[in-house]
């Protein structure tokens, strides 16, 4: 209920943007959680070269991306999915085009299981996706991990659907 | 008392006495009726202007939350003596009360008062303890808490844990404006809340030091976890730990010379032990997974800690000094932030059990395995210090609240605060201070 419901905001937003539908139109599920929280909005774009080379689908869906500020993890796991590397990829490529930026990465996590331990957790939330950019070509001393393990949830309810947005790495530019 | 701290004692003296009536109810959900049969009669009160606290009532209701006792309804009294040559021991017996409890205030000088009080053995007929208190209205409670550790140590021979104090985080958010977060200490029934520390980012993981006078915690007041360790008579405080990564989970050694924390400075959560002289760092696990949350033994031998080494976080103990570590816990596949009792035979930790993250207890000698209750978010269980009870955070209606169950989990219950969000209790030592005994 609730993914449909993203899709179809996502879908939304896609289509807003590409002006037309077309093929592109069914993919966008890949940039999943727009339904999460108001993103924060993206104090940097593409200014490279290299984005005149990709065509007008792939910077909308660049764009897309890019103005996700927060990945998304399973419970009491710091793996990164398809969803979250989407999002990560996009943000590393923006950060290689514009090597002036700094980010912090904030790990959080939702409220069951112990304080202590998901400090720790969130922690490790946040260096899975430092790893990601580091591979990706970021340079490790742009970026900054910190983790708020349970302390600073978004959502307040006791509930899978809070839960999920609450177990996140958010991507902060300084 | 004495923990003003003086950068707050201006503004905290304003938020006390809001706070002394403001505070709380306590609500016994689950109890039983086998405990000791005891007749507390309503102290007299032989002073000009009654002063708010009632001594009598507050060793009533300390001996009914312990649980071990059965305090009888004073309705149902025939006499209501308050001097040793009015007790007629018959009304007692007929009402088959164990014990009694007479008792007197009166005034002893301007602004003192002189309470006394006799615990009796009604089947023997003979006094078994008797004393005489000379206090300022302000200690009025904590002499009570001291008259119910004299009762409950006469008649279950163990020492009660009354006279303690619970420390705590409580997280507001006004309607208006970004959330406050306090780590307070009050009582052990809740009452005569004082802040410590009030902060406007996140604060965590109150430990107790062994004499009770200092406490180390986790703040995010520079945006990032740092553990500060603070006195609570001169409200001095030091930080000391600013590593890069996580600076987390201080427990304090037995002997008050050494602090485990969970750091990440190398890179992933481990755990390291501080030495408070030099503040040189050991550190004590070698893992990839995350280890945290450590507790000592309380002969300070042992650690236990949290890992996720085999996958799932677990209880693991190893030698204070480093060596392998022995898993403890097998049941479910989340135990996570163990502590030990007093008498180093049991500890008390987080399990998920049927889905919720509960209060579970494990007998150290054959592993046994124990969940004490039955809700579904509780966390950070603290035993009282003479191990009779644990306190830990639930949730009761979306907001965090206290609530204490007796180590056999018969006695529940909850402390009800009118606002706020309250998490992470450490119940302290014993308090060797507090002693107004004539």
């Amino acid at each position: 209920m609730k993914n449909r419901k993203h899709l179809a905001v996502s879908l939304l937003i896609a289509m807003a943007l590409a002006g037309c539908a077309g093929e592109e139109a069914t993919k966008p599920a890949t940039g999943g959680e727009k339904g999460a929280a108001p993103a924060q909005t993206a104090p940097a774009t593409d200014q490279s070269a290299a984005g005149a080379s990709l065509s007008d689908r792939e910077k909308q869906r660049r764009a897309e991306l890019l103005a996700q500020h927060r990945v998304h993890f399973a419970f009491d796991s710091s793996a990164i999915d398809d969803e979250a590397r989407a999002i990560i990829e996009a943000h590393a490529a923006n950060l290689v085009a514009n090597p002036q930026i700094k980010i912090s990465l904030e790990g959080n996590c939702d409220e069951r299981g112990t304080r202590e331990y998901n400090l720790a957790l969130g922690e490790r939330r946040a260096q899975a996706v430092e790893k990601m950019m580091k591979v990706l070509g970021v340079a490790g001393n742009r970026i900054k991990t910190v983790s708020y393990g349970e302390e600073k949830p978004l959502c307040q309810e006791h509930n899978e659907s809070c839960w999920r947005q609450n177990r996140r790495a958010e991507i902060v530019y300084k | 008392m004495r923990l003003v701290t003086g950068w707050i004692a201006a503004a905290g003296m304003l938020l006390w006495s809001f706070a002394a009536h403001a505070v709380l109810t306590i609500e016994i959900t689950r109890g039983v009726d086998t405990g000791a049969p005891i007749a507390i009669v309503p102290f007299s009160w032989e002073v000009p202007a009654k002063p708010e606290q009632n001594v009598s009532d507050v060793v009533e209701a300390d001996l009914a939350r312990s649980g071990r006792f059965a305090v009888l309804p004073r309705k149902d009294f025939i006499s209501t003596p308050h001097e040793d040559k009015d007790v007629v021991f018959k009304d007692w017996r007929i009402l088959k009360s164990e014990a009694l409890v007479i008792g007197s205030v009166r005034l002893a000088a301007p602004g003192k008062y002189q309470v006394q009080f006799r615990l009796y053995d009604v089947f023997k007929q003979t006094q078994i303890a008797g004393f005489r208190y000379t206090v300022g209205a302000d200690l009025l409670r904590s002499v009570a808490h001291q008259i119910s550790d004299i009762i409950y140590q006469k008649i279950t021979g163990e020492p009660g844990a009354f006279s303690t104090r619970i420390a705590y985080v409580t997280r507001e958010e006004p309607p208006r404006g970004s959330p406050v977060y306090k780590l307070q200490v009050a009582d052990s029934d809740g009452f005569n809340p004082q802040t410590v520390v009030r902060s406007a980012e996140p604060l965590m993981s109150p430990a107790w030091s062994p004499d009770g006078i200092r406490l180390a915690y986790v703040s995010f007041e520079d945006k990032r976890s740092k553990v500060y360790v603070q006195n609570l008579t001169d409200g001095r405080r030091e930080l000391l730990a600013e590593f890069t990564g996580i600076n987390s989970a201080p427990a304090w050694s037995p002997d008050g010379q050494r602090l485990a924390l969970t750091l990440s400075r190398d890179g992933n959560a481990e755990i390291y032990i501080m030495r408070m002289d030099t503040r040189a760092l050991t550190r004590l696990t070698f893992d990839a997974a995350i280890d945290t949350e450590a507790s000592w033994s309380p002969d300070g031998r042992d650690i236990i800690f949290t890992s996720d080494r085999a996958g799932s976080p677990q209880i693991y103990r190893m030698n204070a000094s480093g060596g392998s570590a022995e898993r403890l816990t097998f049941d479910g596949d989340y135990n996570a932030r163990a502590s030990y009792a007093a008498d180093g035979k049991s500890i008390t930790f987080v399990s998920r059990n049927q889905g919720g993250y509960r209060i579970a207890v494990m007998r150290l000698d054959n592993k046994t395995q124990q969940v004490l209750t039955d809700t579904s978010l509780d966390e950070s269980p603290s035993f009282a210090p003479n191990g009779r009870m644990i306190i830990y955070a639930t949730e009761v209606r979306g907001r965090g609240v206290l609530a204490s169950v007796s180590a056999d989990g018969r006695v529940r219950q909850l402390f009800k605060f009118e606002e706020g969000d309250i998490r992470e209790p450490a119940w302290s030592p014993y308090n060797r201070e507090l002693q107004y005994k004539e």
